[in-house]
């Protein structure tokens, strides 16, 4: 399966999304989610493009980005490695194993590990409470993640075969 | 002869392994010549036995669970498909489990029933009656229908669903919107997405009923990004709705009109709050807007709009269909019908428990729950989100009831029950909640955004024994500035968490209280 996400920047192919979703009322957030869905990341040529087809100035745009924590302006690892930090994983050791990732992957929240297999970032639920500590990578959530899982996990992300473009 | 079964595919079933599971049981009855019909249900959220595996007999449906991939070669040998067999993991009737049926279960009837995906299923469990029933009724006795029900606003703060819509239908324009408010930003909560993920068409028939019921010709589900799989659910059961003439133009030949369209929120909690949603719809950063004006008279785009909660919503096609009086008549005092609770956190047996208003906390976490799942003593409950209130051993036996839950300064909130055990620092949960509030806060107003921040130094002081007890009473008066001075409940309630903690779980705080002078030497 191709990783969604990941594809070069292409300046016509984030105008087309743009053109296809510009006219829907409250266009904003679905065109930067499609963006970002496409290209992993809101590149600044981006902004630049959103800006000038909804009338808005480049700090409008940047002022929207930076307000919701889904979106990121830099290009993550292949993979993003979300820890739910909340309550009702607190409450079933979501705090040890958010010690254990960041010593394994030696990087803290919002940072990717050298080798730019993963990107860790912290989730405030994801509606898995019953069966915690829970992760999520891409689509697919994890339940119950000890140390040990998330080990094998990582693994499994780093052992997987790379999509040549 | 073909056997029929059902594999779960919700989100908690999937990520317990169910999709490996069902691939597998394909594999094996192939391999052994066994004519299986694999049907996908949504989940029963008996969370403890998932996966789930469900048997169709005349008797009725057999369960074994949890199934794991290790577990088939066994089922398999014991001829599972046939029901009542012999086996460590037979479950007898599913219906029969005393967790489900010492529910009510009105909304969540159908969950892990049917398959969420077919309409023809939906139909035949009772769906689209409401929605039949309300094309032949004008709005006013809709909405009266609403009213009577006694239902209340099921996000957090319980305002009577039937008032909201009456001022919205009286609110004159050329534009009405219904909102559904899908962000189920609450740690500990998941019914929301229960109803998207394992009975789409319930939200949306609900939708399309308060649509009909103040003269909305547009629909929104405002979804967390953090739910890709009811994205994907939600968004096949409206293209099916269209195609079958229950969203669009000319609805079932009524000549009335309603469209339904899903946008993703991006991550940030404060869009659960109304006005914060309606500008993020809007396109905008999510700062709340102070009211009034309310959304019922300026919402969004400028228009009267409804902001409903999915489980308000989700509880309209019952009404429409059974009457509002089946629904007033479960439940306690001003607290009509059922509310879904979630039990979560260290618990033995997790899960959706739907039951009418009245029970004790004390019966849900134990009679339900079980206790803690790694069996040490339970300690701390935080109820309604991590804005609401830790509750001690003391106030357990508080009855779930909207008012009595006020009395002993706690809310019911959306349902969630989230259990600690007697491990838990409740200095740490309270430093967590104002770092919370600082992560999520909007920035609109100071107590909230520098309130909160600084409730996370003082903490921090406290917890590391600098002037224990002046501290203390700073950080109250810190809680106090919050609840009096902020504009919505996010800085208005951060400090009951944080209240609670100190008021009932006191002497946490104080651990490092001895170190006080070598930490302040380190200084
Ligand atoms: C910080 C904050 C977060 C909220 N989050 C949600 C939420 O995730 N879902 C929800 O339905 N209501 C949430 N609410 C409540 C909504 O503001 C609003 O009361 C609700 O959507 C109204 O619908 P209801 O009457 O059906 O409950 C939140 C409120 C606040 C202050
Ligand atoms: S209380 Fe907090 S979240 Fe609410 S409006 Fe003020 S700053 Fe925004
Ligand atoms: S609190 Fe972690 S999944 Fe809900």
């Amino acid at each position: 399966m191709t990783m969604p996400g990941s594809a070069a920047w292409e300046p016509t192919a984030a105008q087309a999304i743009i053109d296809q979703l510009k006219s829907k009322p409250g266009a904003l957030l679905p065109i930067l989610h499609a963006i970002q869905d496409r290209f992993s990341y809101i590149p600044e040529e981006a902004v630049a493009l959103i800006a000038s087809a909804l009338k808005l100035t480049r700090a409008e745009v940047h002022g929207v980005i930076s307000f919701y924590h889904h979106f990121r302006t830099h290009q993550p690892g292949r993979h993003v490695v979300e820890i739910c930090r909340a309550e009702a994983c607190q409450a079933q050791g979501a705090r040890a194993l958010e010690a254990h990732a960041k010593a394994a992957l030696g990087v803290d929240y919002h940072q990717t590990t050298a080798d730019r297999t993963v990107t860790l970032e912290p989730v405030y639920c994801l509606g898995n409470c019953a069966c915690g500590p829970s992760v999520r990578v891409g689509d697919d959530i994890h339940a119950r993640v000890d140390a040990q899982a998330f080990d094998e996990l990582v693994e499994s992300l780093k052992t997987e075969r790379v999509e040549v473009r | 002869m073909t056997y029929r079964i059902h594999v779960p595919s919700d989100t908690t079933a999937k990520s317990l392994g169910a999709d490996r599971i069902a691939r597998t049981v394909e594999q094996l009855a192939k391999e052994q010549g066994v004519d299986l019909e694999i049907r996908r249900n949504g989940t029963r959220a008996l969370y403890w036995l998932e996966p789930l595996i469900e048997v169709d007999t005349a008797e009725g449906r057999y369960g074994f669970g949890p199934v794991k991939e290790s577990d088939l070669d066994s089922l398999f040998a014991a001829e599972f498909w046939k029901g009542a067999v012999e086996h460590p993991l037979a479950l007898g009737l599913v219906e029969e489990i005393p967790y489900l049926k010492r529910q009510e279960r009105l909304t969540f009837a159908r969950a892990g029933v049917t398959d969420p995906l077919s309409l023809e299923d939906y139909k035949a469990h009772d769906g689209y009656k409401g929605l039949e029933n309300a094309l032949a009724l004008s709005p006013q006795v809709i909405v009266d229908m609403v009213k009577e029900s006694g239902l209340r606003g099921r996000g957090g703060a319980a305002f009577p669903t039937g008032i909201k819509w009456q001022t919205v239908l009286n609110a004159p324009a050329d534009q009405k919107y219904i909102v559904c408010n899908a962000d189920e930003g609450d740690s500990g909560t998941f019914a929301d997405r229960l109803v998207m993920e394992c009975d789409p068409f319930m939200l949306i028939e609900g939708m399309t009923i308060a649509g009909l019921a103040v003269g909305a010709t547009q629909g929104y589900i405002y979804l967390r990004s953090e739910y890709p799989l009811a994205q994907k659910n939600l968004n096949a059961a409206i293209e099916t709705a269209y195609a079958n003439n229950l969203l669009g133009e000319n609805i079932q030949g009524s000549g009335r009109h309603f469209d339904l369209e899903v946008r993703l929120g991006a991550g940030a909690y404060i869009c659960g709050e109304e006005t914060s949603l309606l500008e993020s719809l809007e396109g905008k950063r999510g700062l709340v807007r102070a009211k009034p004006p309310l959304p019922a008279i300026v919402g969004l785009f400028g228009k009267p709009t409804v902001v409903n909660n999915v489980l308000s919503l989700a509880a309209v096609p019952f009404i429409l269909d059974q009457g509002a009086k089946a629904y007033a008549d479960c439940g306690m005092g001003r607290s009509r019908g059922t509310l879904p609770f979630q039990l979560a956190g260290n618990v033995k047996q997790g899960g959706l428990v739907e039951l009418a208003f009245g029970p004790s906390l004390r019966e849900l976490m134990f009679e339900f729950g079980g206790g803690t799942r790694n069996g040490r003593a339970l300690r701390a409950v935080q109820v309604g989100g991590p804005l609401g209130a830790y509750l001690p051993e003391s106030q357990w036996d508080t009855p779930l009831d909207y008012e009595e839950f006020a009395k002993v300064g706690a809310v019911l909130g959306h349902g969630g029950v989230v259990m600690f055990d007697d491990t838990v620092d409740m200095g740490e949960q309270a430093r967590f909640s104002m770092e919370f509030c600082v992560a999520e806060s909007c920035g609109k107003c100071t107590p909230c955004r520098i309130g909160s921040t600084r409730g996370v130094e003082v903490i921090d002081r406290i917890r590391a024994g600098e002037n224990v007890e002046a501290n203390l009473e700073l950080l109250s008066d810190l809680c106090e500035t919050m609840v009096d001075g902020s504009l919505c409940a996010m800085g208005g309630m951060t400090p009951f968490p944080v209240q609670s903690a100190m008021k009932h779980f006191g002497e946490d705080f104080v651990k490092n209280a001895s170190n006080a002078p070598a930490l302040a030497e380190e200084v």
